[in-house]
Formats: structure tokens, sequence, C-alpha cells
């Protein structure tokens, strides 16, 4: 394989003189291009064998009714064809009525939870984003200031990301006990990890404590590739810190920073670890909670759920990418050609 | 004026330096409390000490042992089993993708990594149910490689683009060098290329262990008593008493388990920070 390599190598720097022979050159393109797309060849192989085969599936069962006792009647049914059934079961909480028409779902029913968890994953997502964006934006003009102990801050800012959320998770089910150490400098007595509110407020700063330090690193990566003969000019044409700030530091930060957070909404909108550890029940299950709770009761109509769940996602990604103008390739691209102090 | 100009900078120095400060303690502060606790007397849990009190090692013995259940030890085995598996098929596979994606132009590559990237930003979730039933169907369930190949489909991508990103630096010319030196292509990439990829390749194998190592979603699904990794082992971690949480042994737990990421972050926190920012890696 590597003698294909170093082939593939020799082609991508085609020497002055066959620059003038078109076809030649239209030739080496090719033949570049196949070299490449055969390195290329087993990630993508193994990605739809992963990923392609998974969504695929998912879409074909979720048009399958679950087999096992109808929850509506209380009748048994095998299965098969069910059209958009599990869809309207959790976009509109219908369940079928055993007679080939759809009801109204009795209580209790996992699809009643669905704009819930619509609602607590929005939530989620719109508070962590925006916290995680000012706080790491702060924060990444912190570390872009020369200071003795900058590698220190650097590295301490990175303990949070190492930490696996299972144990995030877990330690600060601890300082948010109900005799924890939240409660006791607080002197107050809130169930942080089972009433509704305060559970949700608990895993937003949770989220922002271990995920502020990711964003502010994007964000940093993308100050730093702002030259500082821009900061200089404006300095001497008298722009005051503010001024700067919002006419030179943000526009130019703009493009790292869209993808930044384009990145932590995806992030957030697939959230699980946190909600499904630490707890608050209803109040705190995501769409990833609900999916995990579907699969065992009904794997069909769990199929249905996460394709749903996936539609919105790629949706939201759409709208991102096409309004705000966030070209993640491009940006990142550019990104990657400027290297970190 | 220039006294009045120093002492503003040195001012301004001197925020900077505080606002630091808030930043490392808010960071540290809730891992430095778990290890505090870790190292306290059960029968002062809750003690709001600043510093360690009550010091004994009874809760990492609590941690590692298996007389209430718990597999730290097991699980902490099976963590690195998956998270090496993954990690080495991976790099394997994704070293040919990365090394065309940086070193070739050719059609069609703005679309390869919009793939890729697509493919790392993909929601967990929407794997997990078609796997549950095709490993159900298949005997798989509790294995490794149920645990292994759905890891697959977000750690290869983050391999693919941090190592991308890594390779478009370095300094190729050195390999046409060693050929026109009279060196074959093969002995330049061996002799010149590989040694310095290394350090790339490493770091990227970092960042996708540390991914591995911190997966919960698809483990806590798949995985058997036998297989559990670290993750759900701490998620699941049980105490004497029903219904009371053993935080200082869970603290302990978690100390072992953060504790070996934590000394990777210290010595390769440089080259973990450019992995960071070139592939967009999840936390």
């Amino acid at each position: 394989m590597s003698a294909t390599a170093s082939g593939a190598a020799r082609q991508s720097a085609p020497s002055p003189g066959r620059r003038d022979q078109r076809g030649g050159l239209q030739a080496a393109q090719r033949l570049r291009t196949r070299n490449a797309l055969l390195l290329i060849l087993p990630t993508i192989v193994l990605l739809a064998v992963v990923i392609g085969y998974p969504i695929v599936s998912a879409i074909v069962t979720a048009f399958q009714k679950d087999a096992g006792l109808d929850p509506a009647t209380g009748f048994f049914v095998q299965g098969g064809f069910a059209g958009f059934q599990n869809f309207a079961h959790w976009l509109f909480q219908q369940c079928p009525d055993g007679s080939g028409g759809t009801t109204s779902c009795p209580p209790g029913n996992l699809g009643a939870q669905f704009w819930t968890a619509t609602f607590t994953t929005f939530l989620f997502t719109v508070t962590t984003v925006v916290l995680e964006t000012v706080i790491g934006f702060w924060m990444a003009l912190i570390m872009n200031r020369a200071f003795a102990g900058r590698g220190l801050v650097r590295t301490a800012i990175l303990v949070p990301w190492a930490i696996p959320t299972a144990v995030t998770a877990k330690l600060w089910f601890f300082i948010f006990a109900v005799s924890g150490i939240v409660n006791s400098l607080f002197h107050s007595s809130i169930l942080w990890t089972s009433s509704d509110w305060p559970a949700r407020s608990a895993i937003i700063i949770i989220d922002v404590w271990k995920t502020t330090p990711f964003m502010a690193l994007l964000i940093l990566a993308g100050l730093q590739l702002i030259p500082g003969e821009v900061y200089e000019a404006a300095r001497v044409d008298g722009a005051s810190t503010w001024k700067t700030f919002w006419t030179i530091t943000v526009p130019l930060v703009r493009p790292a920073l869209l993808v930044a957070i384009l990145f932590r909404i995806l992030d957030a909108l697939r959230m699980y670890d946190l909600p499904a550890i630490f707890g608050g029940g209803n109040a705190t299950a995501t769409w990833s909670v609900l999916v995990v709770q579907q699969i065992r009761q009904g794997p069909n109509s769990a199929s249905a759920l996460s394709t749903i769940v996936f539609l919105f996602i790629f949706l939201i990604a759409f709208v991102f990418v096409r309004f705000l103008g966030a070209n993640v390739v491009q940006t990142t691209q550019a990104q990657q050609k400027g290297e970190l102090k | 004026m220039s006294t009045v100009a120093e002492r503003s900078r040195r001012a301004s120095g001197i925020r900077t330096w505080i606002q630091a400060a808030v930043i490392v303690v808010w960071c540290l502060l809730p891992f430095y409390w778990m290890v505090v606790t870790s190292l306290r007397d059960v029968g002062y849990t809750f003690d709001t000490t600043p510093w360690p009190t009550h010091v004994t090692l009874d809760n990492y013995v609590t941690a590692l042992s298996t007389s209430l259940g718990n597999h730290l030890g097991r699980a902490l085995l099976n963590s690195l089993i998956i998270g090496a598996s993954v990690t080495v098929i991976a790099l394997l596979v994704g070293t040919f993708a990365a090394y065309a994606l940086a070193r070739i132009e050719f059609r069609f590559k703005g679309i390869v990594l919009g793939v890729i990237m697509g493919a790392s930003m993909f929601p967990g979730v929407a794997l997990l149910t078609p796997l549950f039933q095709l490993f159900t169907n298949i005997g798989w369930m509790g294995t490794y490689q149920a645990l292994i190949i759905p890891e697959i489909s977000f750690v290869l991508p983050l391999t693919v683009y941090t190592l991308t990103s890594f390779l478009r630096e370095m300094p190729w010319d050195l390999e046409e060098a060693a050929r026109i030196d009279g060196c074959t292509s093969g002995q330049a990439f061996r002799k010149v290329i590989l040694p310095l990829a290394a350090p790339a390749v490493f770091t990227t194998a970092i960042l996708a262990f540390i991914a591995s190592w911190n997966e919960f979603l698809i483990s806590s699904q798949f995985s058997s008593d036998a297989t559990q990794p670290v993750t759900v082992a701490i998620a699941s971690f049980t105490g004497s008493l029903p219904h009371q949480e053993p935080y200082t042994a869970i603290m302990a737990a978690g100390t072992i388990v953060t504790v070996p990421l934590v000394i990777l972050v210290l010595i390769f926190q440089r080259r973990i920070v450019a992995g960071l920012t070139a592939g967009g890696v999840k936390g």
C-alpha cells in the first residue's frame, strides 16, 4: 500500500515541463483522483457499514409495526407494514386502535413525552451553547494574551474536557447531592437531582463546565489567525478596546466562531450521558434518552423516533450552514493552515 | 507620561492574571473536590473542609473490590481492550484517507471532507436501534465486537480529520529531496516521512483513545457485565446499602479512571490542543 501512496504523491507534483501538455495533465489529474479515491475507499466503506447501514435499516423498520401487545387495545399484534403510524405516534401521540385506525395514546405512553423531550433538548441546546459561546469567548481572549502562566491555563482548561462524561455526571451528582457542597455553601436544601427545574439547571451548569473549554480552544484558534498588525493599526487610529473588539475581533473570528457553534449545537442536540446518569427523570429526558427508553419497548417505534431526531438535526445543521454561512469544510481547512502558537 | 502608560499596563496585567486565575480555579475545583472526597473517610462524606481530612485509602480499596458486585478492575481492562482496538482499526484505515486528503489535490475532495465531517457529527442514537436489533439477532450482544464496531462510527471520522490537518503541515519537500538524493520512493516514505509523521499519528491515537474511553451511550446498551467499560461501571456503581450512593467510593473510582487521562493531558497538552482545534473533536 505504501507504494501506491508514494505513487500518488509523485503525481501530485507535476514537473513544470509537463504543465504545457494539456492531455498529459488531464491524465495525471485522473490518475491522481483515482489513487486518492483508492486510499479513501477503506474509510468510506467502513463508514458505510457502521453508519450507512444503520440509517437505512432504521428508516425501513420505522415503517414496520412492533410485534407485541397493542398499547391501546391490549391485543397482540404481529407486526407488518405500519405506514406513518410510528411517526404519528411520536409527533401527534396517536396509537393504533386495533381496527386499523388510530386514536389518542393512553396516558403514561412514551409517545406523550416526545414534545417534552423536544422542549428539553432545545432548552439544553440553546442555553448551553449561548453560555459556552460567551464564556468560551472570554476564556479565549484571556488565553490569547501573553502572560506568565498561560501554559497552566491551557492545561487546566483541558481537565474538564478529559474527564469522561460518566465520571463528570457522578462527580456533580455528589456536588449537587442534598447534603452536598452546593447546598452547604448556599445553606439551601434544593433537590438538584430530582426536582424538574433544579435538575435542568444543574445539567446546564455541568455541561457548561465540561464543554466551555472546547469552545474556548476553537475560538482561540480563530483569534490566533488574526494578524497582530490589524490590532496595531486600530490602536494607532485610537480605537477603544470595546470598538476594537466589535469591529475587528468579532468579524474576523466569525467564521471560526460559527463552525464552533455549529459543532456545539449538533453535539448538544444528541446529549445523552449527562441526563441519563445525573438523573432528573422526565424533566431532563432528551431525545436520545427517549430513544434508549423506547428501544426495549418497541424497536420499530424507536427507529421512527431516531429517524425523526436525525431529520431534525439534519434540518438544523442545514439551516445553520445555509443561512448563517458557516462553511465548515472551508473554515476548518483555513484554520488548519494557521498554527497554534 | 511613560509612568502612566506603565502603570496602566501593569494594571491590565493584574486584571489578566486575576481572570486567568478564575478560569483555572473554575476548571480544576470540581476535579479537586473529587480527589479530596475520595481520600475522606466514608463517615465524613459531606465534610466541607476544603482540604483532605480524615485521610484514608479505604475508598480506593472499596472501589476496586469485587465483593459488592462492582468490577472496576475488569472494566478498566475492558476499556483498554476496546479503546486500543478502536484506535488501531481507525488509524490503520484512516491514515490512508488522511494521506490522500492532505497530500493529493483531486476532484470530490470537498465532498469527501464534508461526508467525513458529517459522519463525525452524526447522532449516536440513530445507530442504536438498528444495531440493537442486528446484534440481538446474530447473538453479538455483550461481546467486544458489538462495542468496538459502533465506536468506529465516530472515532474514524475524528481520526481522519485530525490526521489530515496534521499531515497537511508536514514538510513534504523533504520526501522529494530524499528521492533526489537516491532514495527509492518506498525508502523516502519509510526513512523521512514516517519518522516525521510519527508525532502526528501518536497525537491522533491519543485523541481517538480518549474518545473511545469516554464513550457511554453505546456501551451502556450493548455491553454485558463481563465486557462493560469503565464509564458504564462507574454509572452503575453500587454500594453496600440499597438507595444509598457510596459517594466516597465512586469518587475514588472516578479518580482512578480520570487520572491516567489527566496525566496524558499534562504531558501532551500542546499537541492535544493542536489536534482538538484541527479536528473539532467532541468532548
